[in-house]
């Protein structure tokens, strides 16, 4: 299944709002590095994330590029 | 699957200079996202500031000037009255509106310049250092009052938004904060609002966006937003203070 | 070429400008040249044109800044305490190249002072006067009829440059009639928005930034390079200067503006007595007409140089002469218009021997 949160992980900075502001705890900064030695962060637990969007909401570097929902089809 | 939020279009691709955790880039996110939606960034004129922001226009992708400190409104004045139909936006810091410019912000509100000022406070001057600034609070410690802002020595925090709405001059005036998302969602709104009074040409029009500093805080980006919330905003109320008829 | 009107020089300014194209006008009172904005806020309006009184010299300097931007013809007056707060603004046009047009009517300095003509700011205006490398260019108008001439190529330098020109006047040269002849009007319908304006990117391919600022030293020193690179364009081609009796001068005195035109009266005199005078008159004081002084150091036996100020324009004469004649001064201070009696006077001390 497609992510629901796609990261763009050379603009993250780790600062870690997205992971604190989460409703559902699915973002963690994860153990890669980026060209500037942030830490990115990643959504580990695509199934429960909700696509609330908050992580894009408070996102101080657009390092979340988009968030999607998936479509449920009748 | 649907996309519910994607960066906007007038945000360029270079990455931004920020410290992490600090919200000039969520502020700078939300201006984008209302020239995207109002389609004016090729209409646009933003007058950045000196400050941290001075590189503002790397990360938003619009006709861009830099003011000398303070002078951001008078350059704006300048261009809006010859040419009226470009959009001119001016991105200030607290120590460029609120202190060397609060002369230029006041008159310009006065005049009812049919221009939009995006004013960022953070308390302090980020990019000198962390310095004390004309909305540091009582007590706050800054590298120039290391002993706590003491209103017998150094007054009292400036209210720009509370004083601006005094005048007859400003179409829209409000306070919006960018400490969780629902603040930011509203930010985003007073700020359309404001973009609506330039538009209709009501006159002058400022958010102040009560933001954060994690670095010269010294604190970590989500103490800094827990800070907002109980010591900032109880002093800086958020929501709107003047909106003319029109402004929607 | 239309009628002969006679006309304030503070007011010639204004009008003048007006017909050369001045779209907009941002300013702040200060005497002595009141008459001029007064004039721009009678007239602006009744062209459809923008004048604007500014919150004070700092706020008009950074209007015009703003207008500059947008490639409008722009314009600030004002006289010399209002300009030095202007200086910041100067600055930053300097090395953002755009162009714009300032007058200071000159008036008694240091500080307060008084408001008496004066040409003390000299120094501030040819060398730059604010922070950084820059130069603008600088004319100095001495009668009304060159004070109305002298805006059309104010406004003609500062677009061909993107570069400020400062129209160095005083009080005297503000407050005194003449008979005076404009230009034909510029036809502002003709005027386009630059390629490099700032008016939102529109159709352009790529979007305009007009700044003063690269934070990486190299690039700054390539902005650097850039007005440098223009001021030599400027130094080459665009000197000006006024030979008036030199042909046979034994002397020559160097002056300008209100100076230079009381100091043609001084030769009239001096002739009447068969010494043999000439007047060197730099018309721009920056691009310096250098080369004309240096040239003539070999026909005269010395220069003499009056100024209503401490000797500034002196320095500039001293460089062109480079020890090859004498040069002598004489000077009033604090808004002292010297006669050309005086001037005559103090030139004969320097005689024989």
């Amino acid at each position: 299944m497609d992510l629901k949160v796609i990261v763009n992980e050379e603009r993250c900075k780790s600062c870690g709002l997205c992971v604190n502001i989460c409703p559902k705890h699915v973002l963690r900064i994860s153990d890669k590095i980026n060209s500037k030695g942030y830490y990115p962060v990643e959504l580990f637990d695509n199934e429960n994330c909700i696509s609330c969007g908050f992580c894009y909401l408070v996102c101080p570097d657009m390092a979340i590029a988009e968030v999607k929902k998936p479509e449920f089809v009748k | 699957m649907k996309t519910i939020y994607k960066v906007p279009s007038a945000i360029t691709s270079r990455d931004t200079t920020y410290c992490p955790g600090c919200t000039h880039g969520v502020a700078h996110r939300i201006v984008a996202e209302l020239l995207d939606e109002t389609g004016l960034t090729k209409k646009t004129v933003i007058v950045w500031p000196v400050g941290c922001s001075v590189f503002g226009y790397y990360f938003i992708g619009t006709d861009a000037l830099i003011a000398a400190h303070g002078r951001a409104c008078a350059m704006a004045t300048g261009i809006k009255r010859v040419h009226p139909e470009s959009f001119v936006m001016t991105y200030q810091g607290d120590g460029d509106l609120a202190s060397i410019g609060i002369a230029e912000t006041v008159h310009a509100a006065a005049r009812g310049e049919n221009i939009t000022t995006v004013f960022i406070n953070n308390g302090n001057y980020g990019m000198t250092g962390g310095q004390m600034s004309p909305t540091t609070l009582i007590g706050q410690v800054t590298t120039t009052s290391p002993y706590g802002r003491k209103p017998e020595l150094n007054g009292f925090p400036l209210h720009v938004p509370e004083m601006l709405a005094t005048m007859d001059g400003p179409a829209y005036i409000a306070r919006g904060a960018l400490d969780n998302p629902q603040h930011i969602n509203q930010a985003k709104k007073f700020i359309q609002k404001a973009f609506t009074a330039q538009q209709k040409r009501l006159g002058y029009s400022l958010v102040e966006l009560v933001s954060t500093c994690p670095t010269n805080w010294k604190m970590t980006p989500v103490e800094s937003i827990e800070r907002v919330k109980r010591e900032v905003l109880p002093i800086f109320p958020l929501g709107e203070f003047r909106a003319v008829k029109g402004v929607e | 070429m239309g009628e002969k009107l006679l006309m304030k020089g503070s007011e010639a300014i204004a009008e003048a400008a007006i017909r050369a194209g001045a779209m907009a006008f941002f300013g702040y009172p200060i005497t002595p040249q009141n008459e001029t904005p007064e004039y721009f806020s009678r007239r602006m309006p009744e062209l459809g044109r923008v004048f604007l009184q500014a919150e004070s010299e700092v706020a008009a300097i950074n209007m015009v800044y703003g207008a500059a931007c947008t490639g409008t013809r722009a314009i600030t007056t004002s006289s010399s305490p209002g300009i030095s707060l202007m200086q910041e603004g100067f600055s930053y046009i300097a090395n953002t190249n755009v162009p714009c047009v300032v007058v200071n009517a000159m008036r008694g300095g240091p500080g307060l002072g008084d408001i008496a003509p004066a040409q003390a700011d000299y120094f501030q205006a040819t060398k730059g006067g604010g922070h950084g490398d820059y130069h603008s260019i600088v004319i100095a108008p001495h009668t009304v009829q060159e004070e109305a001439d002298l805006m059309f190529d104010a406004f003609e330098l500062a677009d061909k440059y993107r570069i400020m020109v400062v129209v160095l006047v005083d009080g005297l040269l503000g407050q005194m009639m003449e008979p005076v002849e404009f230009k034909d009007w510029v036809d502002v319908k003709k005027f386009k928005t630059p390629e490099w304006a700032t008016v939102g990117q529109g159709d352009r391919a790529q979007r305009n930034i007009l700044i003063s600022f690269d934070i990486l030293a190299e690039g700054l020193e390539k902005m650097n390079l850039v007005l440098q690179n223009k001021y030599a364009k400027i130094r080459e081609n665009e000197v000006r200067f006024e030979e008036y009796k030199m042909d046979d001068a034994d002397y020559a005195i160097t002056a300008f503006g209100t100076v230079a035109r009381i100091a043609k009266t001084t030769i009239e005199l001096a002739r009447n007595e068969g010494i043999k005078i000439g007047l060197i008159r730099p018309i721009t004081l920056y691009p310096f007409p250098e080369k004309v002084i240096e040239n003539r150091a070999s026909n005269v036996k010395f220069f003499f140089d009056t100024e209503m100020n401490e000797g500034q324009m002196l320095e500039d004469v001293k460089l062109a002469v480079n020890g090859k004649k004498p040069v002598y001064f004489h000077g009033r201070l604090g808004g002292i218009v010297p006669t050309a009696e005086e001037i005559l006077d103090e030139f004969k001390k320097h005689l024989g021997g």
